[in-house]
């Protein structure tokens, strides 16, 4: 067991997994980390199950004092990372010390960095996950973004192996990103024109966004009919349009249904670049197959298990 | 026969109807039933709305063509009105004041006494057609529009959880304490969610929904909540 204390927690740090999975069907949100390819990637590198939970961190890291002597890993957003105020490479795991003080540089490319401890963080499971939720005030640490003083226990470290990320393996934010998505049945309640502007125009991630959802700016997509449909369900990564014609990408945090119309969903392989977008960044949509998704989802598969290796 | 669209490369959405109707949801519930019973590897969960049903499944543990197969074959074995698992919930319900503040605003509305709104809201049965807005949030159908009564303006900007209220011909329970217009008449002692408890949720998609009236003393005796 160890522990370790919030000195500053950054602008927002919270514990996440890979999600609840099981209560949308009571409007209980998935959560879970923003860009799971990172939280997995994270945990590889202290030698982690990938699922465990990590603190993740947006935009500005927390600044964090070890308790305990320990092991961290750090993956995601590329940021300046220091122990004791000496800069430390950032595609390794690092052993730290009782009394070590880690602190970060500001973001330099990406949105959201996770930080593995070897052994995971000691929070309790809520309906079979650590993630915090916080509209619903539950999850992670008390169910709320991390504070100045807190104190969050850890599991036991083991033997520390020196581990390195492949400089090919981040999945990182370029000027525009393409993201691909698969059309949803409701795609047909778009005009043509829409759907065309849908796929071939630039969208801006608007500062309405967060781990509930990002808000676009760009051409507006018409609909035929009206933009409300009977509540449904949806999923990470449904993409709706309400009646201003304006997309909104539903993510972690995301109601369990939602009332506008949907024209399509962002692949899982694209998911985690997603989490690694921040207000301004550029999006072109790009329709994919099916099949096409799923070979794609077992190469990122395949990817990440060669992403972190012993050295 | 019945049709699984994509919804992403990880869910399917399946459309069981249009409009909202009794027979629409019977028919997801049984379909659902099939599901769970026949244990698929590779779904993980199943959520419910009004007219569709969301089916998420993990591509990578299962084989995407058998699965296609094998939710098409149980679609066939749907037989909407023989579901066996809807069972009847019984909420208590303290009508009026301390927490009901708008029961004397929808007695007005509705050009009845305050004692009717409670015989009215209390006598009908509800159908659960879905949870979602919030934890554990249930989206009732069955009042009656004589109670019927326009949200508020301006909403609140705090309602406690286990008010029960009316908001147009709709009626509900907020599960959490949240900002919100619906017209409050009275509070519920039990906790709809609680994520404690080894089954978090009072409710689901497909229960019957009753509320029955009940005293200061039942209220205190019952009562789930550390406020009011």
């Amino acid at each position: 067991m160890g522990k370790i204390r919030i000195h500053n927690p950054g602008l927002l740090s919270t514990i996440q997994d890979m999600g609840r999975v099981g209560y949308q069907k009571f409007g209980m949100p998935v959560s879970g980390a923003m860009d799971i390819y990172s939280l997995q990637l994270a945990n590889s590198l202290v030698g982690n199950a990938p699922d465990e939970a990590c603190i993740e961190a947006t935009l500005m890291g927390p600044e964090i004092e070890f308790l305990n002597d320990t092991e961290i890993g750090i993956a995601g957003a590329l940021t300046d990372i220091y122990i004791n105020d000496k800069q430390v490479e950032a595609s390794r795991n690092h052993q730290v010390k009782q009394g070590d003080v880690l602190k970060f540089g500001t973001v330099k490319q990406g949105c959201r960095f996770y930080m593995a401890l070897a052994g995971g963080i000691d929070v309790p499971f809520v309906m079979g996950s650590k993630s915090t939720y916080l509209r619903g005030k539950l999850g992670g640490y008390c169910g709320r973004a991390l504070q100045q003083g807190d104190e969050i226990e850890t599991r036991s470290k083991r033997d520390f192996r020196q581990r390195q990320i492949n400089p090919d393996s981040p999945i990182l934010p370029k000027e525009t990103n393409k993201i691909r998505v698969i059309a949803a049945i409701e795609s047909r309640s778009f005009t043509f024109n829409g759907i065309e502007k849908f796929l071939s125009e630039e969208y801006t991630v608007s500062n309405q966004s967060d781990r509930m959802g990002y808000r676009l700016n760009g051409p507006r997509i018409e609909h035929h009919e009206g933009a409300d449909i009977l509540s449904a369900g949806i999923a990470n990564g449904t993409i709706q349009v309400p009646a201003h014609g304006e997309p909104i990408i539903m993510l972690a945090d995301r109601q369990t249904v939602g009332g506008y119309t949907k024209i399509a969903n962002v692949i899982s392989t694209d998911l985690p670049l997603l989490g690694q977008l921040k207000a301004g960044d550029k999006i072109r949509f790009v329709e994919v197959r099916l099949d096409e998704a799923h070979r794609l989802m077992r190469e990122q598969k395949k990817n990440l298990e060669r992403a972190v290796k012993v050295i | 026969m019945i049709q699984l669209f994509p919804l992403g490369d990880s869910a399917f959405q399946v459309k069981f109807g249009d409009t909202i109707s009794e027979e629409t949801l019977l028919k997801i519930r049984a379909f659902m039933q099939l599901v769970e019973e026949a244990a698929i590897a590779g779904v993980t969960e199943m959520v419910p709305s009004y007219t569709d049903l969301i089916i998420h499944y993990q591509p990578l543990k299962t084989d995407y063509k058998s699965l296609v197969t094998q939710l098409k074959k149980l679609a066939t074995e749907i037989r909407a009105l023989q579901i066996t698992d809807q069972k009847t919930v019984r909420i208590p319900v303290l009508y009026g004041e301390p927490f009901g503040k708008d029961l004397q605003h929808v007695s007005q509305y509705a050009g009845i006494s305050e004692e009717q709104v409670i015989e009215l809201h209390s006598k009908a049965s509800y159908l659960v057609y879905m949870l979602g807005f919030t934890p554990g949030f249930c989206y009732l159908g069955g009042m009656d529009k004589a109670i019927g009564t326009p949200r508020k303006e301006v909403p609140e900007t705090k309602i406690l959880a286990g008010s029960v209220g009316i908001a147009g011909e709709q009626t509900g329970i907020y599960p959490i304490e949240s900002p919100g217009g619906w017209q409050i008449i009275g509070r519920t002692p039990l906790k709809l969610f609680d994520p404690k408890k080894e089954n978090p949720f009072l409710l689901e998609a497909g229960n019957l929904l009753e509320f029955y009236p009940i005293d200061n003393n039942e209220y205190t005796r019952l009562n789930e909540y550390s406020d009011g």
